[in-house]
């Protein structure tokens, strides 16, 4: 497709000039008067995987809304491919989101098609392919994911396994460039889980995808992932890799990173003295 | 004083609602152009909402016309004119009961199928996913279902307009023996294309306030089950206070 | 997506009922012949008071229509209301000393135009006038002229005088006219 071609070229010219596809600097963000992000930095190595990780409500959501620019950050810079993300308009914003591809936790597949003509969506909208061509493309891409036999089926006919690798398939239909995984394990039994990662590390080494994944999972991302961001409390925690993280010597990281109940996330929601409410007559 | 400030709290929160509709109505406006380059997901929501919602408006026109003859024929028969039945029949239905009826069944029939429907798309990503494939929503899956509605609707009301009359003369005619020459005749006399004009264009304002509200409350519903359930709600009630206040003005204008 | 072969048909059907409808509420309900197709002339009137007589109301003769009103408008110098109504030119027979009265059509109906034919052995031709007209009837005329008569004879009954009858029973007439 268009973007295949492109890529080698833009990959050798920009390898270059640097080695990061996305950078995010001194990024600060906030809504409703809460802060999400304040002084955020971290770039996105090409053609490698990248672990998003940090406890519950950190904004991991919230930092690929903002990288996909479907909000602006209120300060600082996101940048793809040199290209910064909150300066275009929505043209060029869509075009700019050709290259990518995002899976979404629960596959977004669009129910009132089956799997074929879900796969077959992005083509149909962007390109002008005659029907046997999107045929072949669609069944390749489903072949990649060992769905190939599913085309005719619907989305609610599916595993949540089988819904998100569909979904996968969809986001390769147009071949992007990178490829943001949103909590791809969450909810999927051991195996379909093995599915998923050999898919992402599938589409890396093949591919040479940039691939972002957000989640929690440590232990996959621990053999998945080439480099890691922890973010807490609206910054980069702690980064590299993920196997020489455990002994961090960040509170917030160590207790992320090797699950402890309590530590910086307290276990206790905030309230009053026990014994005094305990003995108190009345609430 | 606390009550004044929920008011004007309220207030405020009803003008950022009209705000956000008509912004909405705006981007919305401008993507038809674009969404009429695919006419076969305006014909799937035309069925969508329009052919789908044939059988409760054919059902209850028929009642809504049956008890009018019933109403109609009793009322009359003590002033001696039950010939004129047909006359009371035909321009209830066509300038008032065909239109609200017809709006009030739609909310409740396709407003809140449209709805729930882009309220789950809401929820479950599939309307972010679009954007995300560079597919805009609005052209998509919005402006087909809001041109659908907007087709649907006129035509949802001339057909409740007709068995509703069909209904009256059942029981006018076929069940009480008012005379059906004097029947139709004095309907001919009475009603004037005006009248039937009336009608038509109520019907289409309705349509396009029932869909729009449909819509705008799918589109911006919360991305949870409760949200969509509070999408739809507000779908019926809005969309029937609506069609009253716009009835209300429209009778008035065209008086 | 493509819509499907069953939602095509099902929705076009839809469509078609639709039309159905409205042309059955068009044709089937309203007033026909609201203008006088094919050849036609015009005569006027002069009323002093038109009542609700409207543009489209029918003009007839002997219960048949015969023609339309075309138009009203006020003539300022001689303060009448001017009524043209446009004939079928195959109703070319109706003598130049008719008379053109405002009727009410049933007790609640619409007002039209009633020609009773005079004796001349001329007619009417395209640009005539009406010479003779009778005017709308106003209720509270009527109430009044029934409250005098009544009056009347009873001061007639308390004199015995007969005036007051003959506007009694004039009142009378022209209520039976109402009635037609």
């Amino acid at each position: 497709m268009v973007s295949a071609v492109s890529t080698p070229a833009s990959s050798a010219q920009s390898a270059a000039v640097t080695e990061s596809l996305i950078e995010i600097r001194d990024v600060h963000y906030s809504v409703g008067g809460r802060s999400i992000f304040s002084g955020l930095n971290l770039s996105i190595p090409r053609g490698r995987i990248t672990a998003l990780m940090g406890p519950s409500g950190t904004g991991k959501t919230t930092l690929l809304r903002l990288i996909t620019g479907q909000i602006k950050p209120t300060r600082g810079q996101i940048t793809f491919d040199g290209i910064d993300v909150s300066s275009l308009k929505t043209k060029e914003l869509y075009a700019l989101r050709r290259r990518m591809g995002m899976l979404f936790q629960n596959g977004a597949l669009l129910t009132d098609m089956d799997v074929f003509e879900n796969v077959a969506f992005p083509l149909r909208e962007h390109t002008d392919l005659p029907e046997p061509l999107i045929r072949n493309v669609v069944l390749t891409k489903l072949q990649a994911v060992g769905l190939r036999g599913a085309a005719r089926l619907m989305p609610s006919e599916l595993s949540g396994g089988m819904n998100r690798r569909v979904a996968l398939a969809r986001t390769m239909a147009t071949d992007p460039e990178v490829l943001i995984y949103d909590e791809p394990f969450t909810g999927l039994d051991p195996i379909s889980m093995g599915m998923i990662v050999r898919l992402v590390r599938h589409m890396n080494n093949a591919l040479g995808i940039t691939s972002i994944v957000v989640s929690h999972d440590v232990k996959e991302l621990t053999e998945l992932s080439d480099t890691s961001y922890i973010i807490a409390a609206g910054k980069v925690a702690a980064s590299g890799e993920l196997k020489d993280l455990k002994g961090h010597q960040s509170d917030i990281v160590n207790q992320f990173v090797n699950g402890l109940p309590d530590g910086p996330v307290p276990f206790h929601y905030p309230a009053a003295d026990y014994r005094q409410q305990l003995l108190a007559d009345s609430e | 004083m606390k009550l004044l400030r929920e008011l004007t709290g309220n207030a405020f929160d009803f003008a950022g609602t009209v705000g956000g509709v008509t912004l909405f109505l705006g981007r919305l406006l401008g993507q038809i152009p674009r969404a009429l380059l695919r006419p076969s997901l305006i014909v799937a929501q035309v069925h969508n909402t329009g052919a789908l919602s044939l059988v409760i408006i054919m059902t209850c026109a028929l009642f809504v016309g049956a008890v009018l003859g019933l109403l109609g024929y009793d009322t009359l028969l003590r002033f001696g004119s039950e010939d004129a039945l047909g006359t009371v029949g035909a321009l209830g239905l066509v300038k008032e009961l065909g239109p609200v009826v017809t709006a009030l069944l739609y909310a409740g029939r396709a407003g809140t199928a449209l709805a729930s429907e882009l309220g789950l798309m809401r929820a479950t990503d599939q309307l972010t996913a679009m954007e995300m494939m560079a597919v805009d929503p609005m052209r998509r899956v919005v402006a087909p279902r809001f041109l659908g509605g907007l087709i649907a609707m006129p035509l949802l009301t001339v057909i409740f307009i007709a068995i509703g009359i069909f209904g009256v003369q059942l029981v006018g005619v076929q069940n009480f023996g008012v005379d059906s020459a004097s029947f139709w005749s004095q309907m001919r006399a009475s009603v004037e294309l005006n009248d039937v004009a009336e009608g038509v264009i109520k019907g289409c304002v309705f349509g396009f306030a029932c869909n729009l509200i449909a819509v705008y409350e799918g589109y911006t519903a919360h991305p949870t089950a409760e949200g969509v359930g509070r999408a739809t709600t507000r779908t019926v009630v809005i969309s029937a206070v609506l069609t009253l206040m716009l009835d209300y003005m429209i009778t008035a204008v065209m008086l | 997506m493509q819509a499907t072969r069953t939602v095509e048909i099902s929705t076009g059907l839809f469509v078609l009922l639709g039309f159905a409808a409205l042309f059955f509420m068009v044709t089937q309900i309203t007033n026909r012949d609201l203008t006088v197709d094919g050849a036609s002339y015009d005569v006027t009137a002069q009323f002093e008071n038109i009542g609700s007589l409207k543009p489209g109301a029918a003009v007839s003769m002997a219960g048949v229509t015969v023609g339309r009103v075309d138009s009203i408008t006020f003539d300022q110098n001689v303060y009448k209301a001017v009524v043209k109504m446009r004939i079928a030119s195959n109703f070319n027979r109706i003598p130049n000393d008719s008379d053109a009265a405002i009727m009410t059509s049933g007790l609640l109906g619409g007002q039209y135009i009633g020609i009773t034919a005079g004796g001349s052995e001329e007619f009417l031709k395209n640009g005539d006038r009406i010479e003779l007209v009778q005017d709308a009837l106003v209720l509270e005329n009527l109430i009044n002229q029934l409250v005098a008569s009544f009056m009347g004879r009873r001061d007639e009954n308390n004199s015995g005088g007969n005036s007051g009858g003959e506007s009694g029973e004039g009142a009378q007439t022209k209520t039976e006219e109402a009635k037609q």
